[in-house]
């Protein structure tokens, strides 16, 4: 392991984020924060999700982690086709990176992006209504877990796609309409029997019902379900993008 | 093998097809440590294909590479840190100076704090003035030299260009070959890809000619040179001349006003005899002189092609 090109790798990574942060960080928090607004303000005292939580408060975590997976997997994705079609990529093809060095600074660039969407949307959040923290270790946790998976996801896209359109597809054909069906907005258990079946399947589902036992400490799954669920996700992409990046797939045919 | 013995470079039946186009086809190549190589061939023979393929940047389909001895695949991490590679498309980053680009390629090869070589190069490449300019804003040539900065800052003993002064103006072109031959003097070992065959015949030891895919030509620079099939004669007479004798007419090249041009084979033709067959034809002769092929006569008569756009080997 050569940890100064995989640091440096990371850093990069991340200062690409940074230099635009308006557009990479604030904006998206706040997207979330008129989700809070508008949604909050037509259902408060509506709607009961968990018994005692107000709907704003329930809310909340389900939008941290939807913006956290949002930006996890435009970040890698999105930094990898960029490379690709501006021709960079050959300067991060011809250093001597193992495969394991580059997929954890990409991830490990993703995870910082995702965390830092989503501790913005939490300390505006608080600032509107309280939010309480049941387990902060199980906050973070999922928080790092979920943005590792969705970073490990946009690698995949991102070796993957040729064109910006084709990541923009992923992201309006697949990630939006899984993470709005996740549970963000309601509990599942309010979902007739064959979409609460369904939903089951939704991996960003587990990602979100997790988190938010870390702030409730109620979830509709019991916690280790979604940790299980979530850590074989992670896993499982980790494998696929490395088996991507030791056959050179797309990136070394061209 | 002790490494002073080790090729720099070592490509052995090396071939590559881009779905109907062969191109590399079994390519054979040894470019010895220090030496300065030149590596020429048309448009579209396969130059910046193999140099991708020894960058690891291409799998070839069989074949294999090694770069001071170490396989571009199984070895894949010393070869490339041994390997400086300068592409021949001009990209870059947007997102950073002209210094953070150099710092994060250093950082890539595993080298902290390399701001000293840096220094050094920005200097080098007279780009000094510029290293706090976001990429963006440099001119094409400047975008080239960082290009080539960038393929130094882990001092790779073994450096290759691949076409780096296209694009680049005269006097930055001459201060950048100083830089590269001091290179060479310090021990590096330089491939050279080029279509200005006067930099390439100046500057190598050592030419191979590749053409849809096969190296045709493989040899010391003078030893090519002499493989010319002649010279020129160039004869200016006093007067404008109307007619050429009957049997010059095939090796006329060249005639306008005062001025003719005959090719000269260096084995059958007699420079004394064609001057009589001219005096004979009530030519006066004022001055006489002979023109020997260079680099790129030579070039053309191999590949029958003047650096025009060539097609691959198409099946
Ligand atoms: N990715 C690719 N897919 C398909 N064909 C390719 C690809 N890259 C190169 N080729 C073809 O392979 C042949 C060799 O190309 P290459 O770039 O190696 O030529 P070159 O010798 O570098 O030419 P030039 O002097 O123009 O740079 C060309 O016919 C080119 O069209
Ligand atoms: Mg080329």
């Amino acid at each position: 392991m050569n940890w100064v090109a995989c640091y440096t790798l990371f850093r990069k990574e991340i200062s690409r984020f940074v230099k635009v942060w308006l557009q990479t960080v604030i904006a998206p928090v706040i997207t979330s924060m008129l989700y809070v607004l508008v949604f909050g303000h037509v259902l408060e005292g509506r709607v009961e999700v968990f018994a005692g939580v107000s709907y704003v408060a329930f809310l909340i975590p389900g939008l941290m982690m939807m913006t956290v997976i949002q930006n996890a997997f435009a970040n890698t994705s999105s930094s990898l086709i960029q490379s690709k079609v501006m021709g960079s990529l050959v300067f991060i093809m011809l250093p001597p990176f193992s495969h394991l060095e580059f997929f954890l600074a990409y991830v490990g660039a993703a995870i910082v992006r995702g965390l830092a969407v989503g501790v913005g949307v939490f300390l505006l959040a608080v600032l509107y209504v309280d939010v309480p923290v049941h387990n902060i270790f199980i906050v973070i946790l999922f928080a790092i877990l979920g943005s590792y998976v969705m970073g490990a996801l946009g690698m995949v896209a991102g070796i993957w796609a040729e064109k910006f359109d084709q990541i923009a597809a992923f992201q309006s054909f697949l990630i939006v309409p899984l993470t709005f069906l996740s549970g963000v907005f309601y509990s599942i258990s309010s979902l007739p029997p064959f979409w609460y079946a369904l939903t089951k399947w939704n991996p960003f589902f587990y990602m979100i019902d997790g988190f938010r036992y870390g702030f409730f400490g109620q979830s509709d799954q019991p916690v280790m379900t979604s940790f299980l669920a979530m850590s074989g996700a992670a896993i499982v992409l980790t494998l696929v993008v490395l088996s991507f990046l030791r056959s050179g797939y797309k990136l070394r045919d061209s | 093998m002790t490494e002073s013995n080790t090729a720099a470079i070592s490509i052995n039946q090396v071939s590559k097809r881009f779905e109907d186009l062969q191109a590399l086809n079994g390519v054979n190549l040894t470019v010895r440590q220090g030496e300065f190589f030149g590596l020429l061939g048309p448009n579209g023979a396969g130059k910046s294909t193999l140099i991708n393929a020894l960058a690891g940047l291409l799998r070839v389909d069989s074949g294999t590479l090694e770069v001071m001895g170490h396989d571009v695949d199984k070895g894949y991490r010393q070869a490339r840190q041994k390997l400086g590679v300068v592409p021949q498309e001009i990209v870059m980053d947007p997102f950073f100076t002209v210094r953070e680009t150099l710092q994060f390629q250093s950082g890539y090869f595993g080298i902290r704090n390399n701001d000293v070589w840096i220094d050094e190069l920005l200097e080098q490449l007279n780009l000094a003035d510029k290293q706090d300019t976001n990429m963006r804003k440099l001119s094409g040539g400047m975008k080239r030299r960082v290009l080539i900065a960038q393929a130094l800052v882990h001092k790779p003993p073994v450096l290759v260009l691949d076409e780096p002064t296209a694009g680049v103006d005269v006097e930055l072109r001459q201060s950048m070959w100083r830089f590269v031959k001091r290179l060479h003097n310090e021990g590096h070992t330089i491939v050279l890809t080029t279509h200005y065959l006067e930099e390439a015949e100046e500057l190598c030891d050592r030419i191979a000619i590749i053409n849809h895919g096969q190296i045709i030509a493989l040899e010391d620079k003078d030893d090519l040179l002499a493989r010319g099939l002649g010279s020129k004669l160039v004869v200016r007479a006093t007067q404008g001349i109307s007619a050429v004798p009957g049997e010059l007419k095939d090796k006329v090249l060249k005639l306008e006003g005062r001025t003719l041009e005959l090719s000269l084979h260096k084995d059958q033709d007699s420079i004394m005899e064609i001057l009589d067959r001219l005096r004979a034809a009530a030519m006066t002769i004022d001055h006489v002189s002979v023109v020997n092929d260079s680099l790129e006569d030579v070039f053309v008569q191999m590949t029958g092609n003047s650096s025009a756009e060539s097609q691959g080997a198409r099946r």
